[in-house]
Protein backbone atom coordinates (compact mmCIF):
# COMPACT_ATOMS: atom_id res chain seq x y z
CA UNK A 1 0.00 0.00 0.00
CA UNK A 2 1.36 3.17 -1.26
CA UNK A 3 2.73 5.82 1.85
CA UNK A 4 0.96 8.68 0.11
CA UNK A 5 -1.30 8.76 -3.59
CA UNK A 6 -1.81 11.99 -5.02
CA UNK A 7 -4.09 12.71 -8.38
CA UNK A 8 -3.86 16.07 -10.01
CA UNK A 9 -5.69 17.73 -12.69
CA UNK A 10 -3.06 17.85 -15.93
CA UNK A 11 -2.19 21.10 -15.31
CA UNK A 12 2.05 22.07 -15.89
CA UNK A 13 1.27 24.76 -12.47
CA UNK A 14 0.37 21.30 -10.66
CA UNK A 15 3.54 20.12 -11.04
CA UNK A 16 5.64 22.01 -8.70
CA UNK A 17 3.51 20.89 -6.28
CA UNK A 18 3.71 16.99 -6.96
CA UNK A 19 7.33 17.52 -6.72
CA UNK A 20 7.08 19.27 -3.34
CA UNK A 21 4.84 16.67 -2.34
CA UNK A 22 7.35 14.06 -3.38
CA UNK A 23 10.27 15.87 -1.89
CA UNK A 24 8.53 16.29 1.67
CA UNK A 25 7.33 12.41 1.97
CA UNK A 26 11.01 11.40 0.67
CA UNK A 27 11.93 13.26 3.74
CA UNK A 28 9.50 11.44 6.00
CA UNK A 29 10.59 8.30 4.83
CA UNK A 30 14.07 8.38 5.53
CA UNK A 31 16.13 9.43 2.21
CA UNK A 32 19.12 11.50 2.21
CA UNK A 33 19.26 14.81 2.48
CA UNK A 34 21.41 14.91 -0.21
CA UNK A 35 19.40 13.13 -2.49
CA UNK A 36 16.23 14.96 -1.59
CA UNK A 37 16.96 17.17 -4.93
CA UNK A 38 17.26 14.29 -7.44
CA UNK A 39 14.02 13.13 -5.83
CA UNK A 40 12.57 16.31 -6.74
CA UNK A 41 13.66 17.07 -10.23
CA UNK A 42 12.96 13.49 -11.41
CA UNK A 43 9.01 13.19 -10.43
CA UNK A 44 9.16 16.68 -11.71
CA UNK A 45 10.50 15.06 -14.85
CA UNK A 46 7.61 12.19 -14.58
CA UNK A 47 4.75 14.57 -13.98
CA UNK A 48 5.86 17.07 -16.63
CA UNK A 49 6.00 13.84 -18.89
CA UNK A 50 2.33 12.82 -17.92
CA UNK A 51 0.85 16.28 -18.14
CA UNK A 52 2.23 16.64 -21.54
CA UNK A 53 0.70 12.93 -22.23
CA UNK A 54 -2.42 13.57 -21.03
CA UNK A 55 -2.81 17.14 -22.25
CA UNK A 56 -2.62 15.37 -25.50
CA UNK A 57 -4.96 12.68 -25.27
CA UNK A 58 -6.95 12.34 -22.31
CA UNK A 59 -6.89 15.98 -20.46
CA UNK A 60 -10.11 15.19 -18.17
CA UNK A 61 -8.28 12.10 -16.49
CA UNK A 62 -6.03 12.83 -13.45
CA UNK A 63 -1.93 12.39 -13.78
CA UNK A 64 -1.09 9.33 -10.53
CA UNK A 65 1.56 9.44 -8.26
CA UNK A 66 2.03 6.45 -5.72
CA UNK A 67 5.04 7.19 -3.49
CA UNK A 68 5.60 4.37 -1.16
CA UNK A 69 8.32 3.27 2.13
CA UNK A 70 9.31 0.09 1.43
CA UNK A 71 11.56 0.00 4.38
CA UNK A 72 14.87 0.42 2.88
CA UNK A 73 13.59 1.80 -0.55
CA UNK A 74 11.49 4.89 -1.14
CA UNK A 75 9.60 4.15 -4.37
CA UNK A 76 7.49 6.53 -6.61
CA UNK A 77 5.35 5.68 -9.19
CA UNK A 78 4.23 8.44 -11.43
CA UNK A 79 1.37 6.90 -14.18
CA UNK A 80 -1.15 8.56 -16.57
CA UNK A 81 -3.36 6.55 -18.51
CA UNK A 82 -2.65 8.43 -22.14
CA UNK A 83 -3.30 5.54 -24.46
CA UNK A 84 -0.06 3.72 -25.92
CA UNK A 85 1.04 4.01 -29.35
CA UNK A 86 2.96 0.66 -31.01
CA UNK A 87 6.55 0.43 -29.25
CA UNK A 88 8.92 1.89 -32.29
CA UNK A 89 12.36 2.45 -30.54
CA UNK A 90 14.79 1.79 -27.56
CA UNK A 91 14.44 2.89 -23.99
CA UNK A 92 16.74 5.74 -23.11
CA UNK A 93 20.12 5.08 -21.29
CA UNK A 94 19.92 3.50 -18.02
CA UNK A 95 16.16 2.56 -17.94
CA UNK A 96 14.88 -0.35 -17.83
CA UNK A 97 13.07 0.31 -20.92
CA UNK A 98 9.91 -2.37 -21.05
CA UNK A 99 8.48 -1.29 -24.37
CA UNK A 100 9.87 2.51 -23.71
CA UNK A 101 10.28 3.13 -27.35
CA UNK A 102 6.76 4.39 -26.81
CA UNK A 103 4.96 7.54 -27.34
CA UNK A 104 5.21 8.39 -23.87
CA UNK A 105 8.85 9.08 -24.62
CA UNK A 106 7.93 11.27 -28.06
CA UNK A 107 5.64 13.45 -26.32
CA UNK A 108 8.55 15.35 -24.37
CA UNK A 109 10.02 17.09 -27.71
CA UNK A 110 10.42 20.33 -27.17
CA UNK A 111 8.35 21.61 -30.42
CA UNK A 112 8.39 25.28 -28.97
CA UNK A 113 12.15 25.12 -28.71
CA UNK A 114 12.60 23.82 -32.44
CA UNK A 115 13.01 20.67 -31.97
CA UNK A 116 16.57 20.78 -30.58
CA UNK A 117 15.85 18.84 -27.16
CA UNK A 118 15.70 15.25 -28.41
CA UNK A 119 12.41 12.75 -27.66
CA UNK A 120 12.94 10.87 -24.65
CA UNK A 121 14.93 13.98 -22.80
CA UNK A 122 13.27 14.08 -19.92
CA UNK A 123 13.05 10.12 -18.98
CA UNK A 124 17.00 10.23 -19.70
CA UNK A 125 17.53 13.38 -17.77
CA UNK A 126 15.53 10.80 -14.96
CA UNK A 127 17.76 7.86 -15.58
CA UNK A 128 20.59 9.82 -14.48
CA UNK A 129 19.15 11.05 -11.12
CA UNK A 130 17.40 7.82 -10.15
CA UNK A 131 19.63 5.04 -9.85
CA UNK A 132 16.52 2.63 -10.31
CA UNK A 133 14.29 3.69 -13.21
CA UNK A 134 11.46 0.82 -14.85
CA UNK A 135 9.61 2.22 -17.22
CA UNK A 136 6.32 -0.04 -18.28
CA UNK A 137 4.23 0.79 -21.25
CA UNK A 138 0.79 -0.90 -21.57
CA UNK A 139 -2.73 -0.06 -23.28
CA UNK A 140 -3.80 1.76 -20.18
CA UNK A 141 -0.98 3.71 -19.98
CA UNK A 142 2.33 4.78 -19.49
CA UNK A 143 4.36 4.41 -15.54
CA UNK A 144 7.61 5.59 -14.44
CA UNK A 145 8.82 3.84 -11.64
CA UNK A 146 12.13 5.41 -9.59
CA UNK A 147 13.55 4.45 -6.42
CA UNK A 148 15.77 6.04 -3.72
CA UNK A 149 17.39 4.58 -0.93
CA UNK A 150 15.86 5.07 2.61
CA UNK A 151 17.95 6.16 5.60
CA UNK A 152 17.56 2.19 6.86
CA UNK A 153 20.03 1.34 4.88
CA UNK A 154 22.84 3.25 5.34
CA UNK B 1 8.60 30.27 -5.88
CA UNK B 2 7.30 31.76 -9.18
CA UNK B 3 9.43 33.19 -11.87
CA UNK B 4 11.21 36.59 -11.94
CA UNK B 5 12.80 38.03 -14.81
CA UNK B 6 14.45 41.04 -15.84
CA UNK B 7 17.33 42.24 -18.24
CA UNK B 8 19.51 44.62 -18.93
CA UNK B 9 22.31 45.73 -21.64
CA UNK B 10 25.99 45.87 -20.32
CA UNK B 11 28.54 46.60 -22.55
CA UNK B 12 26.53 45.64 -25.65
CA UNK B 13 25.54 42.50 -24.19
CA UNK B 14 22.42 41.44 -22.75
CA UNK B 15 22.53 40.03 -19.50
CA UNK B 16 19.05 38.28 -18.60
CA UNK B 17 18.51 37.63 -14.42
CA UNK B 18 16.36 34.68 -14.15
CA UNK B 19 15.26 34.21 -10.27
CA UNK B 20 13.12 31.14 -8.79
CA UNK B 21 11.86 27.57 -10.56
CA UNK B 22 12.00 26.84 -14.22
CA UNK B 23 10.08 24.37 -15.26
CA UNK B 24 7.63 23.25 -17.45
CA UNK B 25 4.89 25.64 -16.23
CA UNK B 26 7.52 29.02 -15.82
CA UNK B 27 9.65 27.69 -18.66
CA UNK B 28 6.92 29.58 -21.47
CA UNK B 29 7.80 32.97 -19.94
CA UNK B 30 11.38 32.41 -20.19
CA UNK B 31 10.80 31.56 -23.78
CA UNK B 32 9.06 34.52 -24.52
CA UNK B 33 11.40 36.75 -23.08
CA UNK B 34 14.19 35.00 -25.18
CA UNK B 35 12.60 35.33 -28.06
CA UNK B 36 11.91 38.77 -27.40
CA UNK B 37 15.38 39.34 -26.98
CA UNK B 38 16.54 37.86 -30.09
CA UNK B 39 13.67 39.43 -32.55
CA UNK B 40 15.49 43.11 -30.78
CA UNK B 41 18.12 42.37 -32.47
CA UNK B 42 20.04 41.19 -29.24
CA UNK B 43 22.27 38.07 -30.10
CA UNK B 44 24.73 38.32 -27.42
CA UNK B 45 23.05 37.19 -24.39
CA UNK B 46 24.23 36.08 -20.78
CA UNK B 47 21.21 34.28 -18.99
CA UNK B 48 22.21 35.06 -14.89
CA UNK B 49 20.98 31.82 -13.13
CA UNK B 50 22.46 32.55 -10.28
CA UNK B 51 19.30 32.67 -8.02
CA UNK B 52 17.60 29.55 -10.00
CA UNK B 53 16.36 27.51 -7.55
CA UNK B 54 14.95 24.72 -9.66
CA UNK B 55 15.43 23.78 -13.18
CA UNK B 56 13.95 20.95 -15.40
CA UNK B 57 14.42 19.36 -18.85
CA UNK B 58 11.68 21.79 -19.99
CA UNK B 59 14.13 24.83 -19.27
CA UNK B 60 16.73 23.40 -20.62
CA UNK B 61 14.85 23.16 -23.82
CA UNK B 62 14.04 26.75 -23.21
CA UNK B 63 17.75 27.37 -23.14
CA UNK B 64 19.05 25.62 -26.18
CA UNK B 65 16.58 26.74 -28.27
CA UNK B 66 17.68 30.08 -27.23
CA UNK B 67 21.43 29.60 -27.96
CA UNK B 68 19.93 28.02 -31.54
CA UNK B 69 17.63 31.39 -32.34
CA UNK B 70 21.40 33.59 -31.33
CA UNK B 71 23.58 31.13 -33.35
CA UNK B 72 21.26 31.75 -36.33
CA UNK B 73 22.57 35.40 -36.16
CA UNK B 74 25.84 34.31 -35.04
CA UNK B 75 25.59 35.04 -31.92
CA UNK B 76 26.11 33.31 -28.56
CA UNK B 77 24.04 32.47 -25.12
CA UNK B 78 26.31 32.14 -22.24
CA UNK B 79 24.91 30.78 -18.40
CA UNK B 80 26.41 31.98 -15.35
CA UNK B 81 26.06 29.17 -12.60
CA UNK B 82 27.75 28.36 -9.92
CA UNK B 83 25.05 25.73 -8.20
CA UNK B 84 25.68 22.83 -8.14
CA UNK B 85 22.36 21.22 -8.05
CA UNK B 86 21.83 22.69 -11.37
CA UNK B 87 25.23 22.27 -12.75
CA UNK B 88 23.91 18.74 -12.26
CA UNK B 89 21.46 18.33 -14.79
CA UNK B 90 23.67 19.68 -17.35
CA UNK B 91 26.11 17.72 -16.64
CA UNK B 92 24.15 14.32 -16.95
CA UNK B 93 22.65 15.84 -20.03
CA UNK B 94 25.94 16.65 -21.77
CA UNK B 95 24.82 20.12 -21.89
CA UNK B 96 28.33 21.68 -20.14
CA UNK B 97 29.87 21.12 -23.52
CA UNK B 98 27.23 23.09 -25.47
CA UNK B 99 27.20 26.25 -23.25
CA UNK B 100 29.65 28.51 -21.65
CA UNK B 101 29.03 28.41 -18.30
CA UNK B 102 31.06 31.19 -15.73
CA UNK B 103 31.35 31.90 -12.38
CA UNK B 104 30.15 35.74 -12.39
CA UNK B 105 28.78 37.94 -15.18
CA UNK B 106 31.64 39.36 -15.42
CA UNK B 107 33.46 36.84 -16.16
CA UNK B 108 30.63 35.56 -18.61
CA UNK B 109 30.86 39.38 -20.91
CA UNK B 110 34.79 39.19 -20.38
CA UNK B 111 35.04 35.73 -22.08
CA UNK B 112 32.04 37.04 -24.31
CA UNK B 113 34.54 40.04 -25.41
CA UNK B 114 37.19 37.48 -26.23
CA UNK B 115 35.17 35.85 -28.83
CA UNK B 116 34.74 38.98 -30.72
Amino acid sequence: MATVEVTFTPLPAHVRTARLVAAAVARRSGVDEALLNEVRLAVGEACSRAVEAHRRHCPAEPVRIEMTDQGERFVVVVSDHAPAAPAASSAPPGTNGNGAGHRGLVEVAHEEDGGVIPVGFGLAVISGLADDVHVSSTSAGVSVRMSWPSAITA
Amino acid sequence: MDLKLGHYNKDDIEVVDVEGEIDVYTAPRLRELLIDLVNKNNYQLVVNMEKVEFLDSTGLGVLVGGLKRVRAHDGSLDLVCTQERILKIFRITGLTKVFGIHETVDQAIAAKKLEK
